[in-house]
C-alpha cells in the first residue's frame, strides 16, 4: 500500500513537472535559436531601426516601441472603462443582473482574435475610427503625435491601440471586479456611517482598498496587449520604419513575426525572427510575473479578511 | 451638499456609460458576422473543398483542419493538464505544488505567437516541414495551463470531508484522488471546454506551424488549413468573393467558440448549485 502511494505521487509529480519544464523550454529553445542574431547584431538588434532582409540587417527598435506604445494606448482607454464597468457591476447593479451582465462582457473575451481583426479591418476602422482620426488630423495636427504629412488610411498605431483596448477590457474589468469583492463590507459601512455619499464611498473606500487589484489588472491587460498578434497585424498597417505619429502605420514585435516568418530565408533571417520572439517572451514574462505576484498578495490578504 | 449629490449622479452615469461602451463592440461584432456570414453559408460551402482556381468552392478542408489540430491539441493538453492539476490540488501542502501553480499562471500569459515560435524551432525545423502535427502541438501547449488551473481549482473546491470519508474507509490514495476527480468533473469538464474554445480560436501559433493550405487535408505531416487561418488569409486578400467567404467562416467559428463558452456557463452553473 505504501508503495502504491509513492507511485501515485511520482506519477503526478512527473506530469506536473512538465509545467516548469515547459517554461524553461521557452527560454532555452527560443534563446538557443536566437543566439545567431544576437551574436551578429549585438545590442544594435534592440537599438537599431533597420529591418532589411535583402541586406541581411535585422533590428527591432521600432517594433519594441510599437509593442509598448500600442499596449499603452490600449491601457489608457481600457483602464477607466474597466474600472467604471466593474463599479457598475459590483456597486450599482443588483446582484441578480450583475452576474448575467458580467458574463455578457466575458463573452467578449471568447471572441477569437482573428474575428476582432476582421471586424476592425472591415467595419470598425473604415466606418468609425477613420472619420474620427481624420478629424483629429485636420484639427490637431500641430500635436506631433497626431501629425501626418500625407493622407491617413486609418490602419495605424492609434487604431490598433483602440481595438486592443476592446480586447483587454473583459480581463481587466473582471480582475477589478474581483478586487472590489475583496473590499470588506465593514469598510464600506464605516464610510457610510461617517456620512459619505455613494460616490465618496466608492472612490475612497472601495477603489482605495482595491488599488492592488487595479494594479494587477493593469499588468495583466498590458501583458495581453503586448502579445496580441492577429488583430494588430490586420490593423496596424505593418510599416517597418519608426514614426512619432500615432496616425502612421507601424509594427509590433508580434505583427513583425507574423509578417516576416514566411519570408525568412537563410539562417540569419530565421534566427532574427526567432530573436524577435525571444524579445517578446522576455517583455511579457516580466509583466506577467509582476501581475501574478500582485494578484497573489491580493488574494492572500483577501482570504485573511473575509 | 447639492454638489455632492450631483457628483453621485455623475458617478452612476459614468459607470453605466462604461458598461455600454464595453458591450457595444460585442453586439457590433455579432451583428456584422451574422448579417454578412449568413448569406454565404450553405451545404456546399460547408462540405466542399476550395476550388482549384482559388475562388469559390467551400471551406471543408479548413473545418477538417481545425478539427484535426484541436484533436491533437487535446491529446497533448488534457492528460497533462488534468494530472498536473490533480497534483497541485492534492499535494497542495508541498512547496513544489505552489511553484507549479505559480508557473502555470505565468504560462497563461505567454503570447500565443511565442508558443508558435517554440514549436517552429522544435518541431518544424527538425521535421523540415510545416504540418498539422506541429499546429496541434502548439495548440496543445496553449491548452496545458488552462486545463491545469481549472482542474486544480475545481478539485480544491471538493470538500475535505469527502477525502476524509474515503480515507476512513481505508481506500488507497490513488482511489481517493479518483474520487475527488469524479466529484470535480463538472469543473474539470468546463475547464477542458474553455481550453478547446481557446484552441479553436487561435490563429497566431498556427501561422508558423500549420502554415495553411489550399488543398484538402492529406495527412498529419502536411501543412493544413484551419478556419482561423482561412479567415485571416481571405480577410486580408482584398478579393471580394474571398472576403465574403471569410465572413461565412467567421460565423461558423463564432458559433463554435461562443457555443462552447455558453455551454461552459451552463455546466458550471450546474456545478455551483451543488456547492
Amino acid at each position: 500500500m505504501k508503495l502504491n502511494e509513492k507511485y501515485l505521487k511520482y506519477f503526478l509529480t512527473a506530469f506536473a513537472s512538465f509545467i516548469p519544464f515547459l517554461l524553461a523550454l521557452y527560454f532555452i529553445a527560443i534563446g538557443k535559436d536566437s543566439l545567431l542574431a544576437f551574436q551578429k547584431f549585438g545590442i544594435s538588434f534592440f537599438l537599431g531601426s533597420t529591418w532589411n532582409p535583402p541586406r541581411e540587417i535585422f533590428q527591432v527598435f521600432p517594433e519594441i516601441m510599437g509593442t509598448l506604445v500600442s499596449s499603452a494606448i490600449a491601457l489608457l482607454i481600457s483602464l477607466p472603462v474597466s474600472i467604471g464597468l466593474a463599479i457598475f457591476l459590483s456597486e450599482f447593479c443588483p446582484r441578480r443582473f450583475s452576474d448575467f451582465l458580467g458574463s455578457i462582457v466575458e463573452l467578449l473575451a471568447a471572441v477569437p482574435s482573428v474575428v476582432y481583426g476582421f471586424w476592425g479591418l472591415a467595419v470598425f476602422v473604415p466606418y468609425f475610427l477613420y472619420p474620427v482620426e481624420n478629424f483629429l488630423k485636420e484639427n490637431l495636427s500641430f500635436i506631433p503625435l497626431l501629425s501626418s504629412n500625407d493622407g491617413i488610411t486609418g490602419y495605424n498605431m492609434l487604431s490598433s491601440g483602440v481595438v486592443l483596448a476592446i480586447m483587454i477590457m473583459p480581463i481587466m474589468s473582471s480582475v477589478c471586479r474581483e478586487s472590489f469583492l475583496y473590499v470588506p463590507s465593514s469598510l464600506r459601512e464605516a464610510a457610510y456611517a461617517l456620512g459619505a455619499t455613494k460616490s465618496e464611498v466608492i472612490r475612497k473606500a472601495v477603489i482605495g482598498y482595491a488599488k492592488q487589484g487595479i494594479a494587477a489588472s493593469v499588468f495583466l491587460g498590458f501583458g495581453r496587449a503586448l502579445g496580441e498578434t492577429m488583430a494588430v497585424t490586420m490593423i496596424i498597417g505593418n510599416a517597418l520604419q519608426f514614426s512619432y505619429s500615432l496616425l502612421m502605420p507601424s509594427q509590433t514585435l508580434a505583427s513583425l513575426i507574423a509578417n516576416q516568418y514566411a519570408e525568412a530565408i537563410g539562417e540569419i533571417a530565421i534566427s532574427s525572427v526567432i530573436a524577435a520572439g525571444f524579445t517578446l517572451l522576455v517583455i511579457s514574462f516580466i509583466i506577467n510575473f509582476a501581475a501574478r505576484i500582485i494578484l497573489r498578495r491580493m488574494r492572500l490578504r483577501g482570504s485573511e479578511l473575509i | 451638499m447639492i454638489k455632492r449629490k450631483i457628483y453621485d449622479k455623475l458617478f452612476l452615469f459614468f459607470s453605466v456609460a462604461a458598461f455600454l461602451v464595453a458591450v457595444v463592440p460585442l453586439f457590433s461584432i455579432i451583428a456584422y458576422v451574422v448579417s454578412n456570414g449568413l448569406s454565404v453559408i450553405n451545404l456546399s460551402f460547408l462540405t466542399e473543398d476550395p476550388s482549384a482556381t482559388g475562388v469559390g468552392g467551400g471551406i471543408a478542408n479548413s473545418i477538417v483542419g481545425s478539427f484535426v489540430t484541436v484533436a491533437i491539441a487535446s491529446l497533448v493538453g488534457i492528460p497533462i493538464g488534468i494530472a498536473a492539476g490533480a497534483y497541485i490540488s492534492e499535494f497542495r501542502s508541498e512547496r513544489y505544488s505552489r511553484v507549479v501553480r505559480f508557473v502555470s499562471d505565468v504560462l497563461l500569459g505567454v503570447p500565443s505567437i511565442v508558443t508558435g515560435i517554440l514549436v517552429y524551432s522544435l518541431v518544424v525545423l527538425s521535421l523540415h516541414t510545416f504540418s498539422a502535427l506541429a499546429g496541434g502541438i502548439a495548440l496543445g501547449l496553449i491548452m496545458v495551463p488552462i486545463v491545469t488551473i481549472t482542474t486544480a481549482e475545481s478539485m480544491a473546491f471538493v470538500p475535505n470531508s469527502i477525502r476524509e470519508a474515503a480515507y476512513a474507509l481505508g481506500i488507497r490514495r490513488i482511489r481517493v484522488v479518483a474520487i475527488v476527480i469524479s466529484n470535480a468533473k463538472g469543473g474539470i469538464l468546463s475547464g477542458i471546454l474553455l481550453a478547446l474554445a481557446r484552441a479553436s480560436g487561435e490563429t497566431a501559433p498556427l501561422l508558423m506551424t500549420a502554415l495553411g493550405s489550399q488543398l484538402p487535408f492529406s495527412g498529419l505531416l502536411k501543412p493544413v488549413n484551419t478556419l482561423t487561418l482561412f479567415i485571416f488569409n481571405s480577410a486580408t486578400s482584398g478579393n471580394p468573393p474571398l472576403v465574403s467567404q471569410a465572413w461565412g467562416a467567421s460565423l461558423v467559428l463564432l458559433l463554435i467558440v461562443l457555443g462552447i463558452s455558453l455551454g461552459v456557463r451552463f455546466i458550471a452553473k450546474g456545478r455551483y448549485r451543488y456547492l
